[in-house]
């Protein structure tokens, strides 16, 4: 199949569809409505089923009802919609429901505006809703990554029985750029014998809770969870790099900032600068152990970590890094996107150069 | 190659559809293409702009700073993207609503009347055409026989008469661009 | 011997918590007993709600499903949305159903679920120990009202059936009570029906169970059932508020 071109937005619902997924609940935000918009018209073909909520609370709430009953199913939304849905990512993470949940993350906080920004990163990887769970979070930097991670996406969750949330940001959602949808390999997935979708007399009732009221109970439900989520990290990994030989300055860049990045690394090594990059895909699981690895080069002097954030995952990259080098931030804020040269003068700024 | 061009006007103007005709035909004559449109309220009569980057590498940034060329229908665009050109570069101007001349001599600039283009051709939606016109024999960045056939698959069956009147559109653009910039069009 | 009583197979044999003389117990019967009678407990699903009842995933011998406060209606939505063939049920308490969960209830009716929501209403909230509920009466006595619920302080108390029958797709809304026999062999009827009705496919069906709390209103059973009576149905009549058959 020949690439076409596709809104990101767009791109990830159909992505979606083509994972199997039927079934979509949501409710209005932008930068995001396209991916509401796309299944509304889409999932009639399909036999599935689009319905708008009343909030998104109750889309989240639809979502876990869904799953419970077995159906591969996924919610969108943007920062303030994703805020009001963390009450029920902390049940289905504890009911350990299967879904993908979707962030086009714009400016924040509260209203914040719409352009892209990535301060929703703690919110994604450090729990966000209530109590000891964990997301998987995906952060694609091109609408085909988008593509390839959706599909996955549903997959993992599958796996684990865990929420998948794949971190966009405006940026991402609202740019086209050529697609192709390839079948992305099926892992093998274990069949949803705890699914509540009625007994047919042939098991005995099936029951989705997180309720725990006795402490003893629900520190083994963490625990047994926290094995699973341990399970994820030595599994689960995704993490790309770029010109890393002879870097000297590393920079840690997530979705679409990494653009800007690599932009920055081809124009230093003009400069006869030497920088590489390391990009997370995976956000939790983090890849602590390449940053590491990377800290402990002799040649490298230096991170500096670059976001659309006043600083969030630099302090996951500091934790890896673990005062081997110096860690460095750059970061534009409010859906402000870093510059090209904003980026190169950061790492001339670090090597001692002249700006 | 990297081409980097940044399309602007009015909401309602055609900037993102001149834009994403621009993206297909790139994307099929064989090149990585971006299209990242500004997004907001904006677009409903105020100022809507497109960046477009074609390249034969993967592209890194898909935001413009620094552009190969930029197109402008209104004097709002002009006056917050007719600076970004690079030497060398091309800057397509529709003087019909922008009185002002740019002060760069580095670069190349067309001026397109095209609202009064349009009103001879008895509709105003073609601006957007006529423009693209012009920028394409200027940059000649994509073949415009690419552009002709997407143009005439999005048109061609359903209305035969406006797709003549988008493709004399084009043609009258870069019939402008060719005299403006005398044969210095497509460098 | 010829048995002449057998307990509901829509229930388990574990224990009930809730407390001496609530009438919760009675209520899951009445579902129960509904559910077995028209043959679909091996096709229910249930949602238990935050509340007294959040253990009722516990009670009732169908697949479950304990819900966030006030979202059952949501949850049921998404069930009932992927698997139509389920006769799916909420089973919702005052605080969970008319203060948190107002929105999801009204835009379940709205849109016309095909689901079946049993809305207990004691006028209290049982679980966390007896704060004022949107259903408490003017003048009664809460944790969170010490002085009596006052009119001009916390407004009036919401009368959900009045409100849900406004809507269209809501084609069955029916208010009973648990003060005798003979209304509890009512309240039976009205939740058979709202279970038939949603199996045909006719829409949102809703019945409005008023109940007691002998524990937080600070009363003997005895005396909680009387208080119903005397207090509660003047304010909030039990009969029928809208039943629409031939919806579709």
């Amino acid at each position: 199949m020949s690439k076409e071109l596709w809104k990101g937005n767009e791109a990830i619902a159909e992505a979606a569809v083509r994972a199997g997924c039927k079934y979509f609940f949501g409710y209005p935000i932008t930068p995001q409505n396209e991916i509401s918009e796309y299944m509304a018209s889409r999932l009639p073909e399909v036999g599935g089923c689009f319905l708008q909520a009343e909030s998104e609370v109750a889309s989240i709430n639809m979502v876990y009802g869904a799953s419970g009953a077995g159906a591969r199913v996924m919610t969108s939304s943007s920062s303030p919609g994703i805020s009001l849905m963390q009450e029920g990512i902390s049940y289905i993470a504890a009911a350990e429901l299967p879904c993908v949940v979707v962030n086009i993350v714009r400016g924040g906080p509260g209203l914040g505006g719409i352009q892209p920004a990535q301060s929703d990163y703690f919110q994604a990887c450090k729990g966000g809703g209530h109590g000891d769970y964990k997301l998987v979070v995906l952060a694609p930097n091109s609408v085909q990554e988008a593509v390839d991670l959706v599909q996955e996406a549903f997959d993992i969750a599958d796996l684990y029985r865990t929420p998948v949330l794949v971190l966009g940001d405006g940026m991402i959602g609202q740019m086209m750029e050529p697609v192709e949808f390839y079948p992305i390999p099926k892992r093998e997935l274990p069949e949803k014998n705890w699914a509540a979708d009625g007994t047919r007399g042939k098991r005995p009732p099936n029951i989705i809770n997180s309720l725990y009221l006795k402490a003893e109970e629900c520190e083994i439900e963490n625990l047994r969870r926290y094995e699973k989520y341990a399970a994820i990290q030595k599994s689960e990994v995704k993490c790309e790099t770029y010109n890393l030989e002879n870097a000297e300055v590393v920079c840690v860049a997530y979705g679409m900032t990494s653009r800007v990045v690599s932009n920055a690394i081809d124009t230093l090594e003009k400069a006869g600068i030497n920088a590489g990059l390391i990009r997370p895909v995976s956000l939790w699981p983090f890849p602590s152990g390449i940053i590491a690895e990377v800290a402990a080069l002799p040649g490298v002097k230096a991170f500096l970590t670059v976001e659309m954030s006043m600083g969030q995952m630099v302090e996951d990259v500091r934790l890896a890094v673990s005062g081997k080098k110096p860690v460095h931030f750059y970061g534009r804020t409010g859906g402000m996107v870093p510059e090209v040269s904003a980026v190169v003068n950061e790492v001339k700024r670090i090597t001692g150069e002249e700006i | 190659m990297l081409h980097k061009v940044i399309m602007a006007g009015f909401g309602g103007q055609g900037i993102m559809t001149a834009g994403k005709i621009l993206a297909e035909a790139a994307l099929r004559e064989g090149r990585n293409v971006s299209w990242l449109p500004s997004y907001g309220p904006e677009m409903r009569g105020g100022t809507a702009n497109c960046h477009v980057i074609i390249s034969d590498d993967l592209i890194g940034n898909p935001i413009i700073s620094e552009a190969s060329a930029v197109m402008v229908l209104n004097q709002p665009s002009f006056d917050k993207f007719g600076n970004n050109v690079v030497s060398g570069g091309k800057l397509i101007v529709n003087s019909s609503l922008i009185a002002e001349k740019s002060p760069k001599d580095d670069i190349g600039t067309v001026y397109v009347p095209a609202n009064d283009i349009a009103a001879e051709f008895g509709n105003k939606k073609v601006i957007n055409m006529i423009m693209l016109g012009a920028y394409l024999k200027a940059t000649g960045v994509v073949e415009i026989s690419t552009i002709m056939k997407i143009v005439s698959e999005i048109l061609g069956q359903k209305n035969p008469e406006l797709l003549k009147l988008n493709q004399d559109a084009i043609l009258k653009g870069a019939e402008l661009a060719d005299e403006a910039l005398g044969g210095e069009a497509g460098r | 011997m010829k048995t002449v009583f057998e307990k509901t197979k829509g229930l388990t044999d574990k224990e009930l918590h809730y407390c001496p003389g609530c009438t919760h117990g009675i209520i899951h019967r009445l579902i129960a007993e509904a559910l077995e009678e028209l043959d679909v407990l091996d096709v229910a699903a249930g949602i238990a709600p935050v509340g007294c009842a959040v253990f009722a995933y516990d009670y009732f011998n169908c697949d479950m499903y304990e819900a966030a406060h006030g979202r059952a209606p949501a949850v049921a939505t998404g069930i009932k949305r992927t698997t139509p063939d389920l006769v799916t049920f909420t089973y919702q308490g005052d605080g969970d159903l008319a203060s948190i969960g107002a929105a999801e209830i009204v835009h379940a009716a709205g849109r016309g679920e095909k689901i079946t929501t049993i809305f207990v209403n004691n006028a209290i909230y049982g679980m966390t120990g007896g704060q004022m509920a949107p259903t408490t009466l003017i003048g009664q006595k809460a944790t969170t009202a010490p002085r009596g619920r006052d009119e001009e302080h916390t407004g009036m108390p919401l009368r959900m059936c009045e409100m849900l029958a406004t809507i269209p797709k809501a084609v069955y809304v029916e208010r009973v009570a648990m003060h005798d026999i003979k209304h509890i062999i009512q309240a039976k009827k009205a939740i058979k029906k709202a279970f038939q009705l949603q199996i045909e496919g006719k829409g949102f069906t809703f019945v409005e169970v008023l109940s007691t709390c002998p524990t937080n209103w600070g009363k003997t059973p005895v005396e909680a059932l009387e208080w119903l009576e005397r207090n509660m149905i003047p304010y909030f009549p039990i009969g029928n508020f809208r039943t629409v058959e031939e919806g579709k």
